[in-house]
């Protein structure tokens, strides 16, 4: 009996890895809608994020974009829908996810040090009784000297910048050796410095065959940084790569009047014979 | 004071002895569970817990007596208290999750609703034509006289409980209470997570009634907890730190409270436990509110002396009334308000320091150093002898204008 339960659980190991192999999706969503006491955050999302990319989830304030997220990752419940990650349910993919949410979601003075904020990162690892070996420790060390916050791992966290907690926040997920990660406007506010560690280490993420979503906020980089676009404004507006769906058409249908043509323009110096 | 002494030494009969660990071991229990309450921020669950264990005594007592027991049966009493304190804490949780109505509010009609009910029962129990009712009013403010040896045993297997419990859910509940989205999606069951939180101070609670009493167990579930804030900024420090506060104010309140008669019990704990907050709040190394004072002024002083000592190296007139005067004081300024000897040298000194880090900015950008800076650390403190030699090779290559130019 133990023993057919244990070939079971091997044979349903395998068969996730395979699933893992053979997908060409990091995270497939279908009729997702979410709903907070009446009124709908989410309608009926298809969305599908491919494999070994940097996504970005564009839409304008209160289109839904965190709640995305957040309903993926069953943070907060959804009305109806399917999540599937490199075609595995939610609880299989768990351990291949590294979630990196807002910064202002959390209390900052909050006792902790940099070093204990990374540590966290491992706590599933580690399970209830388990010690930090010092191979732990060096991989948190390791974690925080590629966001370049190695020499302020004993502070405070409170005493950090805004940009310095955020890259605690990404050493944490970074330290999780995960393959998808799910990062909640990691640029909003931060200084440009952290803005291009940030986006270094991200991009040499999708070098090492890892797929990275990010909910974004700032249109002016989205090119640069990204090669997949999601347009979100409670429904999908578009979806694909970000050379043919990064158009003055779709920003214009997913932020509507809000979008100045003055600002497409300098996004799309091209917009004007296009729409012309 | 000799009965207080005796006290503290365990010396002064079975009985004070007794009530003296079983009262520390509460404390501690109490300090620990009570910390992950206050991390989590919901601090006044417990006073809604606390109000909420009334109703239950009131409800045991007039079963057991109906059921022609002995209506003060402690086990039968405790287990009254806890059964209306979950359904108490049960009502708010529903409340917070299928209203809109928040946790304060939730908390407020819980609290006074239950603990009204409970002051009826309590009132139809005194009119009972039965005997032995007497007794019953100490669960308000506690008392330690008539406590048994089944009674410490109790308590201190309720200790013994919360305290392994802590241990095995430390991980779990501090990721709970810093960041509880990213504590979901690592499959924490962060509803289990809570539970276990609420029930550990419910377990608290139901234990500590007879010594302390449930209008003041909020206080010794919560001061040991914002009284640890001030001196450490580590989660860790604060579970120990908190639980010893804890354990040390139970101690020596039940020791005064046992060696002087007729002082009750609970408060005089919670008085000791309060005086503990206030000569933390003032005096605590880390976070009191006097060190805090102390250092913002120093600071301010250097602020002012710093920006007077670059005023005088571009000879600018100085006009601020404390940089005049700290500026004296360093006899960098002489009363005419021409600078002294050692003025100049400072001031050179001033514009050096500030040159020189404006270049290690600069050329040690990713190395987070600006807050150093902006504390105005001098430069070899930060640097080594070599760092600023390299430093100052880059600094004569450069014209001083665009150095004062660049980082601004």
């Amino acid at each position: 009996m133990l023993i057919n339960v244990a070939l079971n659980l091997t044979a349903r190991d395998e068969r996730a890895m395979n699933n893992y192999n053979r997908s060409k999706s990091a995270l497939t969503v279908l009729d997702l809608t979410v709903s907070y006491s009446g009124k709908t955050a989410l309608f009926s999302v298809d969305a599908n994020f491919p494999i070994e990319s940097m996504s970005a989830i564009i839409g304008p304030n209160g289109a839904g974009k965190s709640s995305f997220l957040k309903a993926v990752l069953n943070i907060t419940p959804s009305l109806s829908g399917k999540v599937k990650i490199f075609d595995m349910s939610l609880k299989q993919a768990r351990e291949h996810i590294a979630y990196v949410p807002q910064r202002t979601s959390i209390d900052w003075d909050f006792p902790a040090s940099v070093l204990d904020v990374v540590k966290m990162g491992l706590y599933r690892e580690l399970g209830l009784f388990g010690w930090l070996t010092t191979a732990h420790l060096k991989a948190a060390y390791e974690a925080l000297d590629r966001v370049g916050m190695a020499n302020l791992a004993n502070r405070q966290i409170g005493q950090l910048s805004g940009g310095q907690q955020q890259r605690v926040f990404l050493a944490r997920a970074l330290i999780q050796n995960a393959k998808l990660y799910l990062l909640d406007e990691p640029f909003a506010g931060v200084d440009a410095a952290t803005e291009r560690i940030m986006i270094d280490v991200l991009k040499e993420l999708k070098t090492n065959c890892k797929s990275i979503i990010c909910v974004h906020h700032d249109l002016a980089t989205v090119r640069s940084y990204f090669d997949h676009v999601f347009f979100i404004n409670i429904e999908k507006v578009a979806e694909g790569p970000t050379a043919s769906t990064f158009t003055p058409e779709n920003l214009r249908t997913t932020y509507g009047e809000r979008l100045a043509a003055t600002h497409i323009e300098q996004l799309h110096p091209d917009a004007s014979v296009i729409t012309a | 004071m000799n009965n207080f002494l005796n006290a503290l030494i365990f010396n002064a009969g079975y009985n004070t002895n007794l009530v003296t660990f079983g009262a520390t071991l509460l404390g501690f229990s109490a300090g620990i569970s009570g910390t992950f309450l206050f991390l989590r921020k919901r601090a006044l669950v417990c006073d809604a817990i606390a109000h909420a264990t009334l109703p239950g005594i009131g409800l045991a007592f007039i079963t057991m007596v109906l059921l022609g027991g002995d209506g003060r049966n402690l086990a039968g009493l405790l287990t009254g208290s806890i059964v209306t304190a979950s359904l108490g804490t049960a009502t708010i949780s529903w409340i917070v999750h299928n209203t809109r109505l928040t946790e304060d509010a939730a908390i407020g009609a819980v609290l006074s609703v239950f603990f009204g009910f409970g002051i009826v029962l309590l009132t139809i129990i005194q009119s009972m034509a039965i005997g032995y009712q007497a007794g019953l009013e100490h669960f308000f403010l506690g008392a330690t006289a008539g406590m048994l040896f089944q009674d410490a045993i109790i308590i201190s297997l309720g200790g013994v409980l919360t305290v392994a419990t802590i241990l095995l859910l430390r991980r779990p509940m501090m990721l709970v209470a810093f960041d509880i989205n990213y504590a979901y999606t690592r499959g924490y069951n962060v509803q289990l997570v809570d539970f276990t939180i609420m029930a550990l101070v419910l377990a608290v609670t139901a234990i500590s009634l007879k010594i302390v009493g449930l209008i003041l167990i909020v206080a010794m579930l919560i001061i040991p907890a914002v009284t640890a804030r001030f001196w450490t900024e580590r989660s860790d420090h604060i579970l120990w730190i908190a639980s010893g506060i804890g354990a040390v104010s139970s101690y020596i309140g039940t020791a005064l409270s046992a060696s002087v008669s007729a002082l009750p019990t609970g408060p005089v704990i919670v008085i000791v436990c309060t005086s503990m907050f206030i000569f933390s709040l003032f005096l605590a190394p880390a976070r009191g509110i006097i060190v805090v004072m102390y250092n913002n002024w120093q600071f301010q002083k250097r602020v002012h002396l710093r920006q007077g000592l670059l005023a005088l190296a571009s000879s600018e007139v100085i006009r601020d009334a404390l940089t005049l005067k700290l500026l004296r004081r360093a006899k960098c300024l002489r009363k005419d308000g021409v600078a002294t000897s050692t003025g100049i040298i400072k001031a050179q000194q001033a514009v050096l320091d500030e040159r020189r880090w404006k270049i290690a900015l600069r050329i040690f950008e990713k190395y987070n150093l600006k807050s150093h800076y902006y504390r105005l650390t001098p430069i070899d403190v930060v640097f080594t002898s070599e760092e600023i030699a390299k430093i100052d090779s880059i600094l004569t290559e450069l014209p001083t204008t665009s150095i004062d130019n660049s980082i601004t």
